[in-house]
């Protein structure tokens, strides 16, 4: 038989149990992960707006190549290509905007927030882990290495993959652009350069395309190594993008 | 071929061409080089003061459509009065001296106008074998073309050939023709492309020249300014089809009849920069598009190779197989997405296995 005071210091239940004992219905227990802050708000600004630009770009430049079918009724009341067209460019220049930005704040921002500008060659333990890494992903080592940003793989992949090709698509789209607003335009004199490596502005259309689809299959593997990292390096991806914090599960 | 010291306007009125008609092409002209008002006094004043200025024309591996266009400019005291205003000391095709005659003035003209003169080349050069495949007079051209340019003013390089190369130097170019700024490269070259250029430009690259005594405004790729400026596509009287959204889709379709924009059937309208679509042709009657046809790209670089004229996104002949660049691109994404797929699947498999092995381990 117990007295009452000891009962009661039986089940007295102090913080640390406290944190084992809460749950949801499941009987799941809430954990406390380490989370560092990786990618600050305007990476994270920058990463969005660029993918959205991207996309409109993609799906407006494919239709300024291959355009819709045709319109009936009087020119004057429709203006389908030119809305397109708007569109394409508006988007182009948000783009633009947004990458000049995110190259300026390579300068403010944290380490992460410049490795996708640079690809340290010069770094032997930075190749040793390019392959390291590749080697994680062709299943010859059974778990990868952590990194708070990039791993090496993924940051030659963004430095080539984004920073080197959308830099060409805006080189060679605001030149296109300067077709337009003619050889008095600041376009023109910052970006006619292009027309000196490829006189026949047709070849810059056709770059212009290739590039197009290079970026496609960028982001197929950008979303689809960010979904399986997410999932088997045991840390988070997604959420990161959104929220800045990179979260490690064990 | 007259006396150097004559002016212009003396060497006209001899022809026969009234005062009038005179002072009406000296405005025709101010307004086809978009000079304003005062300029065409400029010019009437230039023509009547200026000693006319020597051309040696020549012609290396061409066909002479640079010649029947510029023999056509529209306006005809301009055909009258650019032959004469000019002193055209030599032009194989069109002069009548010929053999050691002709090239005798060559000669003559070298040493006498050393550094005035002019020199129009029609064609290019081309430079395998020595030179071989286009000899000229007895020797190979391109040494015709060297000695020539050495003591010229400028050059005119008439047309595609001698701009770019045209389609004697189209892929795999066996003879090696070459543009006239690859061969002489101590010369102002002034580029007039077309296949051939508009009349009205030509004469109106010489008449400008004879004004001001000096070469016009060139821009990046060596063509004038006034009339290289914009492309076809910037002044097309179809352009509100093409913002609207309005194309042919094949030809004869009911598109077609309307006069819809060309651009779907291969119209090198918004890449080729010529005054076609405001100059015209035939003394401004037509040009390709009015005429129901697209653009061919006549005064671009490599337009002889870029693939069909019908076709609005670029054959790309590298990759050995011809396709434009959104296909080869939907093939590379499509490789890339089903490489993606598979390594997911390979993942997925590998994970279950390793879960499996975890979990017998742990029994």
């Amino acid at each position: 038989m117990m007295d009452a005071a000891a009962r009661r210091a039986e089940s007295r239940i102090d913080d640390a149990d406290l944190a084992a004992l809460a749950g949801d219905v499941a009987g799941d227990h809430a954990v406390e992960r380490p989370t560092l802050y990786v990618y600050e708000a305007p990476v994270r600004i920058a990463h969005w707006v660029s993918a959205f630009a991207i996309f409109t770009l993609m799906v407006t430049g494919y239709l300024i190549g291959s355009p819709l079918p045709t319109v009936s009724g009087e020119a004057y009341d429709t203006f389908v290509m030119g809305y397109i067209r708007f569109t394409h460019f508006a988007a182009g220049q948000v783009l633009a905007v947004s990458f000049l930005a995110r190259i300026v704040w390579a300068f403010f921002g944290n380490a992460h927030s410049r490795q996708i500008f640079y690809i340290p060659v010069w770094s032997k333990q930075f190749w040793y882990e390019v392959f390291y890494e590749a080697a994680w992903y062709a299943f010859l080592v059974a778990k990868p290495k952590r990194y708070v940003g990039h791993n090496p793989l993924a940051q030659v992949g963004m430095f080539t993959g984004f920073t080197l090709f959308v830099a060409f698509m805006i080189i060679t789209g605001f030149a296109l652009y300067s077709e337009g607003t003619g050889i008095d335009s600041w376009q023109h004199k910052l970006f006619g350069w292009v027309f000196s490596i490829w006189p026949n502005s047709q070849d810059v259309h056709t770059w212009h395309h290739l590039g197009m689809w290079a970026l496609v299959t960028f982001v197929i593997v950008h979303v689809y190594a960010a979904i399986r990292e997410d999932i088997m390096s045991r840390q988070s991806m997604i959420s990161s993008i959104v929220s800045g914090e990179r979260q490690f599960r064990d | 071929m007259g006396a150097a010291t004559e002016t212009f306007y003396s060497v006209i009125r001899r022809q026969g061409i009234t005062r009038r008609s005179f002072h009406k092409f000296c405005s025709l002209t101010a307004t086809s080089l978009g000079l304003g008002p005062l300029a065409a006094s400029r010019i009437a004043n230039a023509l009547e003061t200026k000693p006319r200025i020597p051309v040696i024309w020549m012609h290396g591996l061409e066909c002479t459509c640079c010649s029947e266009s510029f023999i056509r400019s529209a306006h005809p005291l301009v055909k009258d009065a650019v032959l004469s205003m000019i002193s055209l000391d030599y032009d194989d095709t069109i002069m009548a001296a010929a053999g050691h005659q002709a090239e005798a003035i060559l000669e003559e003209t070298r040493a006498k106008y050393k550094g005035q003169y002019i020199l129009a080349v029609e064609g290019n050069p081309p430079l395998n074998e020595g030179g071989m495949f286009c000899i000229d007079g007895g020797k190979p051209f391109v040494e015709k073309l060297k000695l020539m340019a050495e003591d010229a003013m400028a050059i005119i390089a008439w047309g595609a050939c001698a701009s770019w190369g045209c389609v004697q130097a189209a892929k795999p170019n066996p003879t090696q023709a070459t543009p006239i700024d690859k061969v002489i490269t101590n010369k102002p070259i002034i580029k007039v492309p077309g296949c051939p250029p508009i009349a009205e430009v030509m004469t109106g690259v010489i008449t400008y020249i004879l004004t001001f005594g000096k070469l016009p405004e060139l821009d990046r790729q060596g063509r004038p300014k006034m009339f290289y400026s914009q492309r076809i596509h910037d002044k097309c009287y179809r352009r509100s089809h093409f913002d609207a959204g309005q194309f042919v889709e094949e030809w004869d379709d009911e598109s077609a009849r309307k006069g819809y924009c060309l651009y779907k059937m291969g119209c090198k309208g918004p890449t080729t920069y010529n005054a076609c679509s405001t100059v015209r042709w035939n003394g401004g009657v037509s040009f390709p598009i009015q005429s129901g046809h697209g653009c061919i790209g006549c005064s671009e670089d490599g337009f002889w190779d870029k693939g069909s004229f019908y076709d609005r996104l670029t054959t790309i002949k590298q990759f050995g197989i011809e396709k434009n660049a959104d296909q080869i691109g939907m093939v590379a994404a499509g490789a890339v997405g089903a490489a993606v797929v598979a390594h997911a699947a390979v993942t997925a498999v590998k994970r279950l296995a390793t879960k499996r092995e975890d979990a017998t381990q742990d029994t």
